[in-house]
This record gives structure tokens, sequence and C-alpha cells, in this order.
């Protein structure tokens, strides 16, 4: 990946986002337990796959996600939160 | 060419002796199976073989030895760390390192070359002072220097950095070292391969049987093997073997990138590191420049390099060292780092009996591969953790037991 396409900005350079990682649910935390929270906080899905993520545009303040193959590095639609997935043109 | 060289290539037998049986087949059953024949998992056989006399261990590596991050690092070794945890550990790593050549009879290349942390503001200066203060508290043999000792260490540095980021002092860390590592895996293996610890390369670990909460065996690429010890020793591929068993754990894959340039006659003598500028380097036995900067900045299961690693750690290079603006890059390359939240590894005992991690080695694990061997292989023989893995446990991160390393590793080394 040399290239992200913003949804607002259009298609970057990478060097111009930061990467936030995985989207997860979050625990309820009233209602969970120290051992589910500490769960969410600190234990990741490290296997390689196509994973949906939060990315940064710096250069704007978008944050938005995307969704990418974290073993070939690409990417297969970005989309801001909250609004349908676009397919992914570059 | 020298004659004894014709003579073996007009002979079938070969000049030495190799340096690893190929073993033919995979045994049915095995007292432990390691995967992993990096330097961590070979040391941990060999330590199991000649500590605690356990031979009937096989080491599983889906490439070849040492192709993994031992053959990928840049070979700092040091034990100026922040933790009493942290620094017995490293401490009695460097320890070992002294020896290893003499054990092993085959030369390390191992180079005590002394250790600057770069301080380029106030604030790290800050830093530098409280970490040699707690160091020499530890025992550790580090201290805060000015610019000037820097300079006299390596007359060839711009203090000024280009005027924009000037040395105002550092951390030394006179024991800094830096070894062949590739040697350093070859070492091991061949230790545990002489005392029957058989090593298959090729062979993949494609799943692990557990029964009841129980190792019971691995199913590889070559057949089924069943034994009620695994250890996984394999770096960048931990999340894929913690899977296998159902565990979840904090660790995420980043890659970490190197390059060498051409070698030169010698001239570095120091190990020289810089958190701001995001260089570290040293010059190797070879000649060559061995330069390393910070983790890339996302998670990535590849080794795969990139021109603007390139780009960006030459121009931080130029800034300390602008007469090399004529030197050539002649390699870089890439391994995947194992990261964890504190900076520490994972290693011992899980909820899973019979499966032992030694992982969470991220950036910082080589230095540590005669530790990890030792305490892994007592852990594996006796059940119990060595007690000086005991805080790197995987359970610290549901008791938010963190450690407190994370700010002794700035840039990857
Ligand atoms: C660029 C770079 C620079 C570094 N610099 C330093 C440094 O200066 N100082 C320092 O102390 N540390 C450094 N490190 C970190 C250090 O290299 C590692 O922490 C250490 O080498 C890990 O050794 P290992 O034996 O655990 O893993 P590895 O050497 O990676 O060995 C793991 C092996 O497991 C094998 N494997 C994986 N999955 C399977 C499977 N399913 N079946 C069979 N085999 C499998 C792999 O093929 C691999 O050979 C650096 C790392 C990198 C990438």
């Amino acid at each position: 990946m040399k290239l992200l396409t913003c949804p607002v900005n259009g298609t970057r350079p990478v060097s111009e986002f930061v990467y936030g990682g995985e989207v997860r649910p979050m625990p309820d935390p009233a209602g969970c337990t120290d051992v589910e929270w500490a769960d969410y906080v600190f234990n990741r899905s490290g296997i390689p796959g196509v994973k949906i993520e939060w990315w940064y545009h710096s250069a704007s303040g978008t944050w938005f996600h995307a969704e990418r193959d974290v073993a070939t590095d690409r990417v297969l639609r970005t989309w801001m939160p909250g609004e349908a997935p676009v397919a992914y043109t570059k | 060419m020298p004659y004894q060289l014709l003579r073996f290539a007009l002979s079938s037998k070969h000049p030495e002796a190799r340096m690893f049986r190929e073993p033919a087949r995979l045994a049915d059953t095995y007292d432990a199976v390691i995967i992993g024949a990096g330097g961590h998992g070979l040391a941990a056989a060999y330590y199991l073989a000649r500590d605690h006399g356990m031979t009937r261990v096989a080491v599983l590596e889906r490439g070849y030895i040492g192709g993994g991050n031992t053959g990928r690092n840049t070979t700092i070794i040091r034990s100026n760390y922040l933790t009493p945890e942290g620094v017995a550990f490293y401490d009695e790593s460097v320890r070992l390192w002294q020896d290893l050549a003499q054990d092993f009879d085959l030369n390390l290349f191992y180079a005590t070359r002394g250790h600057f942390t770069l301080a380029h503001t106030d604030a790290s200066v800050r830093t530098m002072r409280w970490r040699a203060e707690v160091n020499k508290h530890l025992g550790v043999n580090s201290e805060l220097v000015g610019p000037e000792a820097v300079k006299e260490a390596c007359p060839q540095i711009d203090l000024s950095c280009g005027g924009h980021a000037p040395i105002l002092g550092a951390l030394y860390h006179a024991p800094g070292s830096i070894a062949r590592h590739d040697a350093v895996a070859w070492g091991y293996g061949r230790g545990a391969d002489q005392r029957g610890v058989e090593i298959h390369q090729r062979t993949e670990v494609t799943g692990i049987d557990v029964q009841g909460g129980k190792v019971r065996g691995v199913q590889t690429s070559k057949g089924y093997i069943s034994t009620p010890r695994v250890l996984s020793a394999v770096a960048g591929f931990t999340p894929r073997v913690t899977h296998m068993v159902g565990l979840r754990t904090p660790i995420y894959i980043h890659p970490l990138q190197a390059m060498v340039t051409e070698p030169q006659k010698p001239w570095l003598d120091p190990i020289l590191v810089s958190g701001s500028l995001h260089v570290y380097v040293s010059q190797s036995a070879r000649g060559e420049l061995v330069m390393g900067a910070s983790l890339d900045p996302y998670e990535l299961h590849a080794t795969r390099s990139t021109l603007d690693f390139v780009e960006g750690l030459a121009a931080h290079m130029l800034d300390m060292f602008p007469f090399l603006s004529n030197a050539r890059i002649n390699r870089q390359w890439a391994g995947m780092a194992d990261m964890t939240p504190d900076f520490a590894p994972i290693m011992g005992t899980t909820p899973v009996e019979g499966f032992y991690l030694d992982s969470g080695w991220g950036t910082w694990g080589f230095k540590a591969t005669p530790v990890c061997g030792k305490t892994m292989a007592h852990t594996v023989a006796t059940g119990r953790n060595h007690d000086l893995i005991q805080s790197f446990n995987l359970s610290r991160f549901e008791r938010y037991e963190l450690t407190g390393e994370k700010g002794a590793a700035s840039v990857g080394h």
C-alpha cells in the first residue's frame, strides 16, 4: 500500500495517514468483569486476515474505516463511520 | 585457487562435517516439540539437552535455521533497561554471552563496543539522567556523558546534527555489544544436534492437538507427532500459533526494517542510537554500517521493504554523518516484530497445560537469546516458570500488572 483513499479527500499518499487499529466492539464498562475489560483493553486479534480498521487522514483531521488484508496490504474499501461502505476504486 | 580446495572439488567427501544432521523423518513421539528454529528455539533445545538431559526433542522450522528475525536483526546487545526484573534478566543474558563462543567452539564475533543513546533535547537529557540513576541503582554500568565524550568516541559525528538537533549529551553503556547473529543460531543448533536433539527444517506446524486443556501433539506439514510439551518460539508468527490453541494475547505484528551500506574501512567503533532522529547504527566486522529505525506504522504480516524507509533513515544518517553522502546502500530487509503493550516479552506457562510461550520479543529479543533459552528450558523441563521470567507471564495482563519497560526502547533494538 502506497496510496490510501480517504472517503472525503480522495486518494492520497499513505504518509498522510495514521493507523488507528482494528475496529473492535467495546464491552459495557459498568457491566463487564475485570477480566473481560482487560481482554478488551489489551488483547488483539493478531492473526493475518481481512480486518476493518480505523485510519486517520491527518491533513484534514478525518477518521474513517478501511477494510484491509493485513497479510497482503491490499485495501478493499474505505468509508465514513456510519455510512455504507463503497467499493474501493484504487 | 588453493590446492586444498581443488582437492575437495574432486572428492565426494565434504571437507568439514556439516553443522547439523538432516534427520530423514519425524519420529511418532517426542518428549518436547519446539516450534521455530530461530536463536530462541535452538537455545531452548540446547539447554534442555545440556542442563536437563532431555534429548528426545524435535525443533520444527517451517523455513530454514535462523531465517526469521534471528537472521534479520541488527544484533545490538545491552542491559540498560529500566525495571528491576528487566535489568536482572538482560544482565544474566549479557553474562551468558561471555563464554558462548568457547562453549560452541565457534567465533560469534562478539564485540564490546560501548553504546551511546544520544539526547538532543533538555527533556531527553533529563530522561537519560533518570535512566542512568536507575541503572546504577540496579548495578548496571551506565552513565550520563556530555557531547564531548560522544565526539571523542566518534570524531566523525556532526554534534549539531545539521544544526537542527544538536547533541546535548548521551546515556553511555560500556558493555553494549554486537555479535554475529547467524553464528548464534548455528552454535546453539549444532550444540543441540550433537546432544541428540533433532532439527527438522522445512517442517511447518499447522495445528496443535489439545484435549481436556492439555497438549497431546502437533500436526505438521510432514504428519502428526504426539508430545506432551510444546514450546512456541516463533516471534512474528506467534498469533498464528496461539490461535491454534485458542489463546488470546496482546501481541500484534508490525514489520521492522533495517539496511546496510557497502563495506567501508573501520571507522565507527561505538554503537550509536538516537531516539529523536529514529536512527541506530553500528559497523559490523565486515565493515558494513548496519542501520535501523522505528517500527513500521501499521500491522502487516509480511517482510516487504519500502523506499520510504531508506529515504527517511538515510536523511537522518546524513544529519549525523554528512560525509556519508556518497555511501551506497547495499541491502535492505524486514522482519515481523511481535509487539506487546508494555515492551516486555510474554514468556512461560499458559492456561493450556504443556503449552509454553517464548514470545513478544518484538524489536529487542536477540540480546536475550541465551537467557531465554536457559529459562524456557527450565520452564519446559519442570513445568514451572523460572524465577527470572515470573513477571513476564501472559496472565499479567488480566491482572493489570504490566511491566514498566516502555521507556527503555524508543527505537527498536
Ligand atoms: C530488523 C530487526 C532488527 C532487530 N534488531 C535487534 C537488535 O539490535 N537487538 C535485539 O536484541 N533484537 C533485535 N531485533 C529483535 C530480534 O531479532 C528478535 O526478537 C529475535 O531474533 C527473536 O528470535 P526468535 O528465535 O524468537 O525468532 P525467529 O528468529 O524469528 O525464529 C522464529 C522461527 O519460527 C519459524 N516458524 C514460525 N511459524 C512456524 C510454524 N508454524 N512451524 C514451524 N516453524 C515456524 C520461523 O520460520 C522462524 O524461523 C530485531 C528485529 C528485527 C526484525
